[in-house]
């Protein structure tokens, strides 16, 4: 358990930070650019002192201002991965994936230099000097190098932000492989929310320096009104699933969730393995009658749970609807459509998802942690 | 070599050396604590200090030597006190000659030594910081590397300066020969008596060559370093 409750007076504003999640997985800050996200982790990390407040990590004391204590960031043993990688330039890559490790007590070194570039990918890299390297392997050996002072948590400060968009596709899966290979608890910050819809499986939505919101980012990402703060642009569905069966004459994969089933282009994962949809909120449409004769194969039942009209004065076309399928759906449709439809909370309706429409660049492996899932073919096709 | 310099001449040569590398090799630790005080840290009277260390620059170095002598000499406060503790007498001595240089190139050292260890980015300590590195382990191992350059130039700097040395070395240790006549007061010696142009001429040679070399060597580790910190080799 993470818990974090801190008071800061910054320049611009005042951070006044209070969230716990679970240290079992990944933990996600979103917010702007600015709210704070970044001072969060910087205080988690020790390197900023909060003016007030505690900071525990599963039971263990890092900060508390009433009890004067202030454990200094070397003995916090927290691997920080920064934006921009901070690898040292007179260290060769092997210098610095070894720097934290090093340090680290020997009895507490469980995982060692042999693994961690094997899983990164930059075994062949670690007698270069760190200038020689593109920005997807410094990202990587960055990783690596927190990773390898077997930390109690890993912090991770927009780790992706400073590459194009090619390497962060890159990089993202070896993030998704650290998750699941070596089971370190992660506090990720980013204002991306694809990268977060991917990993992360507790969302902390940080605004103007206060947690706005805490919850599982299936819950989170569908709450309306938390729509101004997770962005119009991103309106859709997270949902989880599983793998229940390959069809590989039309190279399609079929997921069960508790809406029933999903078929979606082949994904190379074993059955059995859990997955996490994102479906936008454009690429679904509403009937009232079950659709038949259309393209579309994925269609599923469901009841209209919540309706988002635009706000007062404001001159969209669209309004958003919530549809419960056994998870929340996200349906955007015309102001006409609803009109026309006559659609009202209560009311039974068909919800048609193109199967091709699931973004698959937000589709990433949960946790399968005997075979993790290598999705990185698949984002190149769709780039 | 014996056979194109005179003893007279290797003597100075050693002597110069000799006092300049002392001057350097003892100071180098204090100007490095100097210039990291006046680059990362704020505390009240700091620029008292960076005036204190800045004055040899602004002083005469004669002023600087006598300076050395009243403090220094067998009756001065800190020379009567070094002298009755451990026996130490720098007034007219060699190791005079390298406290004098040392004081004169300080402040050359400190200002090269500074603007490197201001040009380190202290994003590179907090990441070391997180990976378990005390504050006294970040400095030695990645702040002092990266300063690596500024360092070896600012020494270079220092001992240049030291080589020249001539104000408040014959001022604080006067002009003994074997013992403080270094290369620039054996040159100002044979420009005291008549028909010794020959002789001094050929000094002045022996100081470019000196210097020359002093200086190619300085540019050889100076290029060294900074491929390194630049994660170039």
């Amino acid at each position: 358990m993470i818990r974090v409750s801190i008071r800061k007076k910054l320049d611009s504003f005042e951070l006044n930070a209070e969230f716990e999640a679970a240290t079992d997985g990944v933990t996600a800050l979103f917010g702007r650019s600015g709210a704070g996200k970044s001072s969060i982790v910087n205080m988690i990390a020790g390197l900023v002192a909060p003016d007030s407040g505690s900071i525990e990590i599963n039971g263990e004391t890092l900060f508390d201002a009433a009890r004067g204590i202030d454990v200094p960031p070397h003995r916090r043993r927290l691997g920080y991965v920064f934006q921009n990688s901070r690898l040292f330039p007179h260290y060769s890559v092997r210098g610095n994936l070894l720097y934290g490790y090093r340090r680290t007590p020997a009895g507490e070194r469980a995982i060692g230099l042999d693994d961690v570039a094997h899983v990164l990918g930059i075994s062949h890299l670690l007698e270069r000097r760190t200038r020689a390297l593109s920005g997807g392997e410094r990202q990587r050996v960055a990783l690596g190098r927190a990773v390898l002072s077997n930390p109690r948590a890993l912090l991770m400060d927009e780790p992706l932000a400073s590459l194009d968009a090619a390497r962060k596709f890159e990089v993202l899966p070896f993030i998704e492989q650290l998750r699941d290979r070596f089971g370190i608890p992660i506090v990720y910050v980013s204002h991306a929310m694809d990268e977060i819809i991917r990993l992360a499986d507790t969302l902390v939505i940080v605004d103007d320096g206060s947690v706005a919101a805490v919850g599982p980012v299936e819950d989170i990402t569908s709450r309306l009104d938390l729509r101004p703060l997770t962005g119009r642009y991103e309106a859709g569905s997270a949902i989880s699933a599983t793998i229940v069966g390959h069809d590989d004459a039309y190279a399609l994969t079929t997921l069960s969730f508790p809406g029933g089933e999903l078929s979606v282009p082949r994904i190379d994962a074993r059955v059995g393995a859990d997955v996490r949809l994102r479906v936008r909120a454009r690429d679904v449409s509403l009937s009232l009658t079950k659709p038949e004769n259309v393209s579309e194969i994925n269609i599923l039942k469901g009841v209209v749970a919540e309706i988002a009209l635009p706000a007062e004065g404001t001159q969209s076309a669209y309004v958003d609807i919530r549809v419960d399928v056994g998870v929340p759906l996200w349906v955007r449709i015309t102001r006409r459509s609803l009109d026309t439809l006559a659609l009202a909370p209560g009311g039974e309706v068909y919800a048609a998802i193109k199967s091709t429409s699931i973004d698959r660049q937000t589709m990433g492996g949960q946790k399968n942690r005997d075979e993790p899932t290598e999705t990185l073919s698949a984002e190149e096709e769709t780039r | 070599m014996s056979n194109w310099l005179t003893p007279v001449e290797l003597e100075a040569i050693a002597l110069s050396l000799r006092v300049s590398l002392w001057a350097i090799f003892w100071s180098l630790p204090l100007a490095i604590l100097c210039a990291w005080l006046l680059a990362r840290c704020r505390f009240p009277g700091r620029s008292i200090l960076d005036a204190v260390i800045h004055l040899p620059l602004v002083l005469p170095p004669v002023a600087i030597g006598y300076g050395l002598l009243v403090l220094l000499g067998r009756n001065g406060p800190l020379g009567g006190w070094l002298f009755d503790l451990f026996g130490v007498t720098l007034a007219f001595t060699w190791k005079g000659a390298a406290i004098a240089s040392a004081v004169v190139a300080f402040p050359l050292i400190v200002r090269a030594i500074r603007l490197s260890l201001e040009s380190v980015d202290e994003r590179l300590e907090a990441a070391a910081r997180t990976l378990g590195a005390s504050a006294r382990n970040v400095f030695f191992t990645i702040t002092l590397p990266l300063a690596l350059p500024g360092i070896i130039a600012g020494a270079i700097l220092g001992f240049a300066r030291s080589l020249g040395e001539f104000g408040a070395t014959i001022t604080f240790v006067s002009n003994i020969p074997g013992e403080t006549r270094t290369l620039p007061i054996a040159l100002y010696n044979l420009t005291q008596v008549p028909g010794q142009e020959e002789a001094a001429f050929r000094l002045v040679v022996i100081s470019v060559v000196v210097a020359l070399l002093a200086l190619a060597a300085s540019e050889i580790l100076a290029r060294r370093a900074r491929a390194r910190v630049e994660g170039r080799e």
